[in-house]
């Protein structure tokens, strides 16, 4: 069954095309992944997709129905997370907090809203911190973490949001390269033992090559190539886009 | 701190707050300004503290509780029009008459002032930053010049209270009970509010609203509800400081925005704002300087009024509460997490 699928997806900002007629798909229970130069618009999709942004044309369908007119807050709540290139959490908050307020809110009505919170979602973030390797974090502000410490947090967070499928934007960017293969393992994981659908915009091929299974390629807003990653990875178009880029 | 220890911090403050006005007769009615000031402080921190969203509009929901409580009790005992031209039946109310018309006043103030956040919220909770400051302010300077404008409150020379019935006893005392009490409420139901799902989602929202909003926080939900939580205390204490002053004037006393409206902003940065003892040290040291300045520099006090609030801003950017914290983590129950914290220090 298809978890999302994205058709004929247009957006320009003024005079510039950042996406163009793009249509993918993302089968439940995957790891599917999306590469491409700088600017190629691999963002801006993502910004479509969970309703940032409203498309110039095109259609999102998220489990089987129409997501594009819907807003970010509506989207996140059916299940369907991102996360962000630049890494967003809640600085002034301390790491716990941070998951604590990461719960799904899917059901949340205003009885929730003054409650105090169960202690399952106290056992949850633990263990949710102790997954990624904050648990010794977890009393200092999300702040005064590292880049690093703060996009595996970050990570930590959509996991504590139960999603169906996770956007994740360049989640080895600015990571210590010991770290990446560790990363790598625990996306791995929150696909296989969590159930987490994921999209991965990823920079390092080496990364996207281990992670996914079936890859898309843009270039200057255009759906350029896709398949396994041998395919894309030996495709000349792909090899000639990265390599014109640089 | 212990919990017991806690319990007996509060506890003697709670003493010393009840015994006050006994053992200082002659600063009665400053006292009970002194928690007027709170109550202004841990309201404005909800949202501009507590939520980063910077008001300069809460005054408006003071003036609001303030004129429906003057309206209530004008309406429930006087013709109108003998009420505006006769000020000698201003003080032919009874006791009972003259407590039941304020509390019912204060109520009704509220309620209304609840409503009204409710509907300025939709319009204008979703600017963000500067826009909904900016916005907060024209929405004090339009209600005062709105309510100059209509002669049912009294226009622009404004409305009195009825006379305090000298019945009830000595008023100072009177009205510092009622606003003590009101300021200890918003005080617990605030504490209880923080420490709930709520607490975290507006600590979200001033951290970074993009994020909470992508990560399904019903983030409108709650703007609204911190509003009008703060509007409801606001409302009421409205009324009570309407009948303490025994004057309306609606851009001087009602809708205050250069003193009141400003102080509030000024008494929580004061303190700290953002934390939950912040606005309320911040209120105390705010009002006593402030009294201090009226007896030994009137003349000068604007001036050194001005002076203080530029060295709150440069030296106190945090507030006390900041301040102490920094020189003093751990006697404020800052929780040091001691293996994260060395491993830290082994990493810098
Ligand atoms: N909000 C925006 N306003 C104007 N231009 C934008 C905006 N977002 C993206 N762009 C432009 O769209 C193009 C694609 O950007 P982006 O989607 O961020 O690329 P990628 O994520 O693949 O590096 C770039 O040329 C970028 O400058
Ligand atoms: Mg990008």
């Amino acid at each position: 069954m298809s978890m999302l699928q994205v058709s004929n997806a247009s957006k320009s900002f003024g005079g510039v095309l950042a996406n163009r007629d793009i249509s993918i798909e993302v089968p439940e229970g995957k790891i599917i992944g999306l590469i491409g130069p700088n600017g190629s618009g691999k963002t801006t999709l993502f910004n479509s997709i969970v309703g940032y942004h409203p498309l110039d044309s095109g259609s999102v369908r998220f489990q089987g129905s129409e997501i594009s007119k819907m807003i970010v807050p509506q989207i996140a709540r059916l299940g369907l997370l991102r996360t962000f290139q630049q890494t967003r959490i809640y600085g002034k908050m301390t790491c716990v907090q941070n998951m604590q307020i990461s719960i799904p809110h899917r059901n949340t009505n205003i009885g929730h809203m003054f409650a105090k919170l169960p202690p399952e979602v106290m056992e949850k973030a633990d263990h949710l911190l102790d997954f990624v390797g904050l648990f010794s974090k977890r009393k200092l502000l999300a702040g005064d973490l590292s880049f690093g410490q703060q996009k595996l947090l970050e990570f930590a967070m959509a996991l504590m949001n139960d999603p169906k499928l996770l956007l994740l934007d360049e989640p080895t960017a600015g990571i210590n390269p010991t770290l990446i293969n560790g990363l790598i393992d625990r996306l791995k994981r929150a696909n296989a033992d969590f159930g987490i659908t994921l999209l991965v915009i990823e920079h390092n091929m080496r990364v996207i090559m281990n992670l996914a299974e079936h890859i898309y390629c843009l270039a200057h807003g255009e759906l350029l190539a896709e398949g396994n990653p041998e395919s894309v990875q030996n495709d000349q178009r792909v090899i000639d886009a990265y390599l014109g880029a640089h | 701190m212990t919990r017991n220890r806690k319990y007996v911090f509060y506890g003697l403050i709670f003493v010393l707050a009840l015994a006050a006005p006994f053992l200082a007769p002659d600063y009665q009615t400053q006292l009970a300004f002194l928690w007027l000031m709170i109550l202004f402080a841990l309201t404005w921190d909800i949202m501009g503290g507590q939520m980063g969203y910077n008001s300069f509009g809460n005054v408006v929901f003071f003036g609001i509780g303030m004129y429906t409580t003057a309206v209530t009790q004008r309406n429930l005992y006087f013709e109108v029009e003998q009420y505006v031209s006769v000020s000698g039946l201003v003080d032919a109310v009874t006791p009972s008459q003259y407590v039941t018309g304020m509390f019912l006043g204060m109520g009704a103030g509220a309620i209304l002032a609840v409503f009204i956040a409710f509907i300025l919220g939709i319009g204008i909770l979703g600017l963000r930053g500067h826009y909904f400051a900016i916005c907060t302010l024209g929405l004090t300077i339009a209600a005062g010049e709105t309510a100059g404008g209509i002669d049912y409150i009294g226009g622009g020379s404004g409305m009195v209270a009825p006379v305090f019935p000298l019945a009830l006893g000595e008023k100072g005392i009177f009205f510092y009970y009622v606003l003590m009490t009101l300021a200890v409420m918003t005080f617990v139901v605030f504490q209880r509010l923080y420490s709930s799902q709520f607490g975290l989602a507006i600590n979200a929202i001033r951290d970074d609203e993009d994020k909470a909003e992508a990560m399904g926080l019903h983030t409108t939900r709650y703007k609204a509800v911190a509003w009008c939580a703060s509007a409801f205390f606001l409302g009421a204490a409205g009324g009570a400081t309407g009948n303490l002053v025994g004057f309306i004037d609606p851009l001087d006393v009602a809708f205050a925005g250069s003193t009141f409206g400003v102080w509030m902003v000024l008494m929580a940065i004061l303190g700290g704002k953002g934390t939950m003892w912040g606005p309320v040290i911040g209120a105390a040291v705010f009002h006593i300087t402030q009294e201090l300045f009226w007896t030994y520099l009137f003349g000068w006090q604007r001036v050194a009024l001005g002076a203080l609030i530029v060295i709150i801003v440069v030296f106190f950017p945090k507030g006390i509460m900041g301040f102490l914290h920094h020189h003093w983590p751990q006697l404020f129950g800052q929780t040091v997490d001691e293996a994260s914290s060395s491993e830290r220090e082994g990493k810098a």
